[in-house]
């Protein structure tokens, strides 16, 4: 599939952002959150700000983005509906939750109702993230993203992408804090969730890939054509000289062939490097931020070609009828 | 509403005889300049005398080499295997079939069911799946779901486009009866392609399908479509039966010489 930028860019900050607002949703519906306003208002606002610049790149992809509006109507049968529906949803907790942190008083536990509002937001956030997926996962006619992987993927990078904004962000709070534990940022806790998830987002994506790559295919060209049943069929002319709408958005190769380098890539940059970063800030918490800023760097452009080669490497089944023998 | 209508019981749909169709392009040609007249249209091209013309067309064809792989105990009928049948398969040539390709219909179309806005429908009525144009924002994820490549956008236009079914003529009375036809079957030179209701078991096209055992474009995806591709027929490939093929003599019928050749032969046959 062609990987175009608006949509890797829209999965990655809305996933990152909604990732944010889900561990601050959690935190909240939990009470594990610092009692002060600024603490909740840096993340919920840059949350806030990651989801709607990714919903703004989404609307670049569309051919027709003033009649956006209409996209809201058909949540009863399509996931992309759904989804913008869910995205919309989330600005009324966050609304909430800002409006209750202004008037918060740190001595006080977060009131009832702010801690609803955060389990409202996590809730919210989880189901944008996931229908997120399911437009892909939804498709019959491409097989590398119509399987169980991918949901928990798109949930888990959300989480992992915004854990490390949110260590930036407490890194960048914590600066000058009398203990070097608190200079860290994060509590050793939520670090090694970091550490933790991680992890896991690397045996998910490796079991994802070892999934694409396997034998399995939905058609091949002699029931694409039903000429099967006669013989070896082979592509002998196309219908067209030149490249059309189809061939364009569903007949990527570019990825394929380097595809081992790239993940590699994306396995080191968004996964390796940050871990790095996480043990030499233990190391050296006066510096937590440089790491912190270095982490999300590297792990951004890292999930970034992560998500360009999801789009990039997947067949689509029309092929069978521009040559190809198995999708 | 893109939720799927009940299942109708009218299932309008073309039935595409790929023993017959030459691959000239005209179905393909007389659907762009129809739909780009059409209710439907325009079909714009980009750069349409330039170095790489792009644009929508609803309907392409194809063209696919079928190489036999028919073994002694092969099993099926089919025009391979009655070609090994007759002795000739050890140099049996690949076979060329023309194969246009456009919507199918389906019964279960995901392109309806994916689309956020409405634009995408199918109709209750007649079960044709249509675009409207008004609605449509261009995200192209029905023509993800499309696993037939029936959808294309129209990057001039922003919107998704798709066959018709030319529903803008087959319900047209202002248009002669015979001509209320897709532009597809009506500029067909070798009639390989029949328009009718697949949803009623004895309409001609119902009849055809059962008659040459048309077929369905990948059955296993689960999109039920309503278009039926007949299958090509046995090839005549002049070898006759396997001992006539290896004998090889010629009969000569002496009647259709003239006068001086008849008594040549005669002469010489002495």
């Amino acid at each position: 599939m062609h990987p175009a930028l608006s949509v890797i860019f829209f999965t990655t900050l809305s996933g990152a952002g909604y990732g944010l607002l889900a561990l601050l949703g959690a935190g909240l519906a939990l009470d594990l959150w610092p009692r002060e306003t600024a603490s909740l208002l840096w993340p919920l606002g840059l949350g806030a700000l990651l989801t709607s610049t990714g919903l703004l790149a989404s609307m670049a992809h569309l051919g027709q983005p003033l009649r956006a509006w209409r996209a809201f109507s058909q949540w009863r049968s399509s996931w992309l509906s759904r989804e913008g529906v869910c995205a919309v949803t989330s600005y009324l907790p966050m609304a909430a939750i800002a409006l209750l942190a202004l008037r918060q008083d740190a001595q006080l536990p977060w009131p009832a109702a702010a801690r609803l509002a955060g389990a409202a937001l996590l809730a919210a956030a989880l189901l944008t993230v996931f229908c997120t997926a399911r437009i892909y996962s939804s498709l019959r006619t491409i097989p590398a993203w119509h399987n169980a992987w991918v949901a928990p993927g798109y949930l888990l990078f959300a989480a992992y992408s915004g854990g490390l904004w949110l260590w930036l962000l407490a890194a960048l709070h914590q600066v000058g804090a009398p203990l070097p534990w608190d200079r860290l940022g994060l509590a050793p806790g939520p670090l090694m969730g970091l550490v933790g998830a991680a992890l896991l987002v690397t045996a998910l994506k490796l079991a994802y890939w070892r999934r694409i790559d396997g034998p399995a295919a939905v058609a091949d060209i002699g029931s694409a054509t039903g000429l099967g049943r006669y013989g070896t069929v082979s592509a002998f002319e196309k219908p067209h000289t030149e490249y059309n709408y189809i061939n364009r958005e569903m007949g990527f190769v570019l990825a394929r062939k380097h595809a081992a380098r790239l993940r590699a890539f994306a396995l080191v940059c968004g996964l390796g490097l940050p871990l790095l970063g996480v043990l030499a800030a233990i190391r050296l918490p006066d510096y937590s931020p440089s790491f912190a800023a270095l982490a999300l760097l590297s792990g951004s452009l890292g999930i970034f070609v992560e998500r360009w080669l999801f789009f990039a490497e997947a067949r689509h089944v029309v092929n069978l009828y521009y040559g190809a023998r198995r999708v | 509403m893109t939720m799927l209508p009940a299942p109708a019981r009218r299932k309008l749909g073309l039935v595409i005889d790929l023993d017959t169709c030459v691959g000239c392009h005209a179905c393909a040609v007389a659907c762009k300049e129809w739909n780009d007249g059409g209710q439907f249209g325009p079909l714009p091209d980009e750069d349409a005398y330039g170095a790489e013309p792009l644009g929508v067309w609803f309907n392409r064809i194809h063209s696919y080499e079928v190489q036999p792989e028919v073994t002694p105990d092969s099993q099926g009928n089919g025009p391979l295997q009655q070609l090994y049948k007759t002795g000739f398969v050890e140099n049996a040539p690949a076979m060329t079939v023309h194969f246009p390709r456009s919507c199918l219909h389906c019964e279960k179309p995901d392109c309806v069911t994916v689309c956020p806005t409405g634009a995408s429908y199918k109709r209750a009525e007649d079960g044709i799946v249509l675009v409207d144009e008004e609605k449509c924002i261009g995200c192209k994820l029905c023509s993800w779901a499309c696993p037939y490549g029936a959808r294309e956008y129209s990057e001039k236009r922003g919107v998704m486009q798709k066959c018709t079914l030319c529903v803008d003529r087959i319900y047209n009375e202002s248009f002669a009866p015979a001509e209320r036809q897709p532009a597809c079957v009506m500029a067909c030179p070798t009639r390989a392609r029949h328009f009718g209701d697949l949803g009623d078991a004895d309409s001609a096209v119902s009849k055809l399908v059962a008659e040459r055992e048309g077929y369905a474009l990948m059955p296993e995806l689960g999109y039920a479509p309503v278009n039926r591709y007949l299958p090509p027929r046995p090839r005549r490939n002049g070898c006759g039966d396997k001992a006539a093929a290896a004998d090889h003599t010629e009969t000569l019928d002496r009647d259709q010489l003239p006068p001086l050749l008849r008594w040549v032969d005669k002469l010489l046959s002495r």
